[in-house]
């Protein structure tokens, strides 16, 4: 993988993490601007998710829900605070009722996404993940961990044992 | 328990401020973060003034943090704090590392590109 740094900011409940891709920044846009491309990463293997709603616009929302392995569905949405095609955007995310209608008394977490060239054909990424406070990331985690995040570690490697990709 | 080092200004400030035995008696005893500064200064023989500011270079460390209760000042140790933050830090990261190596996959795969 490609994870070059990880700083994390305790007193602002931030994480910062650079990633590199071998691929031009038009490419890794892709996975964010395009809604069928987000389904592939946003949940882990044994809870994909599905797009419903996709609007990167500044204001815009996107929704999706994610299947886990009895059919159960976990909704979820981002409010676009801002977009900069294909150099990044802002979004802030937070859980949906079963309707998938926002259930903003579940807390609400804010990310930012810059894209930039690293050389021709490699594109560095920064994700900037912010919580307002120690009780939100808890429960965004907990969550989390009932969608299944904490074990996709494991599945992932099957998944890339079984591409057979060179 | 593994806690990660923090780097720079902030680690002096807290290698400072723990390397005196009071300030780390006074750390020791915040924890339940009802212990006033008139209170603990009866465990020490040392005057009220001089835990204020063995206190204050506590607070500077973001070790403990003080709260007025009446006339009162709180003394509040923030290890629990800073090491949950932590953790649950360390579990964005895993979450994030997931998605990452997903998008490089797909990624490399070159699967669902513009055709």
């Amino acid at each position: 993988m490609t994870v070059m740094s990880v700083e994390t900011d305790v007193e602002a409940l931030e994480l910062r993490i650079t990633s590199e891709f071998a691929a031009p920044v038009d490419r890794v846009w892709q996975v964010w601007a395009d809604p069928r491309q987000l389904e592939r990463w946003w949940g882990p293997p044994s809870h994909p998710a599905t797009v419903v709603d996709h609007e990167l616009t500044p204001g815009g929302k996107v929704t999706y829900f994610m299947t886990g392995p009895e059919g159960e569905r976990y909704h979820g949405w981002w409010r676009v605070v801002s977009v900069d095609p294909p150099h990044g955007l802002v979004f802030e995310d937070g859980f949906a009722d079963d309707g998938g209608e926002p259930d903003l008394d579940l807390p609400v977490t804010t990310t930012r996404v810059d894209l930039s060239a690293s050389s021709q054909e490699r594109t560095t990424m920064v994700i900037t993940s912010a919580f307002g406070s120690l009780e939100a990331m808890q429960q965004v985690l907990e969550m989390g961990a009932a969608e299944g995040m904490s074990q996709a570690l494991g599945q992932i490697d099957g998944i890339l044992d079984g591409s057979g990709q060179d | 328990m593994v806690v990660d080092l923090p780097t720079g200004e902030q680690a002096d400030l807290i290698f400072r401020a723990l390397a005196d035995s009071t300030r780390r008696d006074i750390v020791r005893r915040s924890t339940g973060g009802d212990l006033s500064v008139s209170a603990l200064a009866r465990e020490y023989p040392i005057s009220t003034t001089a835990v204020q500011k063995h206190v204050a270079v506590l607070e500077r460390a973001g070790l403990v943090e003080r709260t007025r209760r009446g006339r009162e000042q709180l003394v509040q140790s923030r290890i629990e704090t800073i090491t949950r933050a932590r953790e649950l830090l360390d579990e964005l990261e895993a979450l994030w590392r997931d998605r990452l190596d997903r998008i490089d996959e797909l990624v490399d795969s070159n699967e669902g590109a513009e055709q």
